[in-house]
């Protein structure tokens, strides 16, 4: 039997830290993405900060709602693009958000959609399970995915992305 | 290396359809995946709702969570003739939805499910088949009028643990 859920690209992010992963040139041989990474950044101060994504190189015509629980109360609200999150230095050390992205369909000829789960989990009070459900409104092939930082705050060392693909055949 | 992760079936809609069965599953697997892509309904009902073998009873019960993007939800459905497992379907942009089905090939145990959708809600839904049978056919099920929209498409894949 063929292996059908096969890792493409890992990205780790090395000592200089690092604004984007990046996934490029992605083969248009499988039938869903499945993203996996685990992500903080250099926000001092900060516990957490939502991630970016682009597909296509556009961060354009995304819509998406998102659900949280923090431990002690539930909400929910709209942000686009979102890609997961990554926690920040101003939470427990050596600590990284753990992200699923997973984009059926991404060779398909409809709008994209796609899903992410993220936790925050660090030694607080307060900790996040996100629900994502999001939407690119473009018809395009997917041919390349792009996580992008917090605002001008960088992922730092050992924060990791890989690629997997599946195929339904 | 073994493959752990293996397609079963595969079916993309050509045409409006009320329903889609797998069957005669293999129980050869650990557990079950069903992933659904470019999902949309056609008219009268955003829910899809899971049945195994066939079984059309009363014999399922399902919670939810949803976010819609300013309110959150939670229901509770006992005594149902299938699981909930996605809702917020629209006739127009394309959902996911991807049904975990854990050691469905067992015969002692009630059989359970995880599902997590992205369609105009963020959520996921836990439910229980109240059967001890292993699972050899999943149906996943629009009650409304119009049924999955063309194009739907809907993979299960067996995961093995070893």
């Amino acid at each position: 039997m063929a292996n059908t859920y096969v890792a493409i690209a890992t990205v780790t992010v090395g000592s200089g830290g690092a604004a984007e992963i990046e996934f490029t040139s992605i083969p248009q041989t499988y039938t869903d993405l499945v993203i996996v990474y685990s992500a903080r950044d250099n926000q001092s101060g900060s516990t957490g900060n939502d991630n970016g994504i682009k597909f296509n190189g556009s961060s354009s015509n995304f819509s998406g709602r998102r659900l949280l629980g923090s431990g002690s109360s539930v909400s929910s609200d709209t942000v686009a693009p979102y890609a997961g999150s990554s926690t920040s230095e101003g939470v427990t050390a050596s600590t990284f958000c753990n992200n699923t992205i997973y984009i059926p369909n991404y060779t398909g000829s409809t709008n994209k959609s796609y899903s992410v789960d993220s936790v925050t989990e660090n030694n607080a009070t307060i900790a996040y399970q996100i629900l994502y459900a999001g939407l690119w409104s473009q018809t395009a092939a997917i041919t390349s995915v792009t996580i992008v930082r917090p605002s001008t705050f960088n992922f730092v060392q050992h924060s990791t992305a890989t690629l997997y693909g599946i195929k339904n055949s | 290396m073994p493959a752990t992760y293996e397609p079963i079936a595969t079916t993309t809609l050509g045409s409006t359809t009320a329903s889609v069965t797998f069957s005669s599953i293999s129980g050869a697997y650990t557990d079950l995946v069903l992933v659904c892509g470019s999902l949309a309904y056609v008219t009268g009902d955003d829910d899809a709702f899971v049945r195994f073998n066939s079984d059309t009873g009363t014999n399922y019960s399902w919670t939810q969570l949803n976010g819609t993007g300013s309110t959150t939800t939670s229901n509770r459905g006992t005594s149902t003739s299938g699981i909930r497992s996605i809702n917020g379907m629209s006739t127009t942009d394309k959902g996911t939805a991807i049904i975990n089905i854990q050691n469905y090939a067992n015969t002692t145990t009630y059989k359970t499910t995880v599902s997590r959708h992205s369609t105009s809600f963020a959520g996921a839904f836990v439910g229980v088949w109240r059967n001890t049978a292993a699972i050899t056919s999943v149906t996943v099920i629009n009650l409304g009028a119009g049924g999955f929209a063309s194009n739907s498409t809907f993979t299960l894949y067996g995961v093995k643990a070893a």
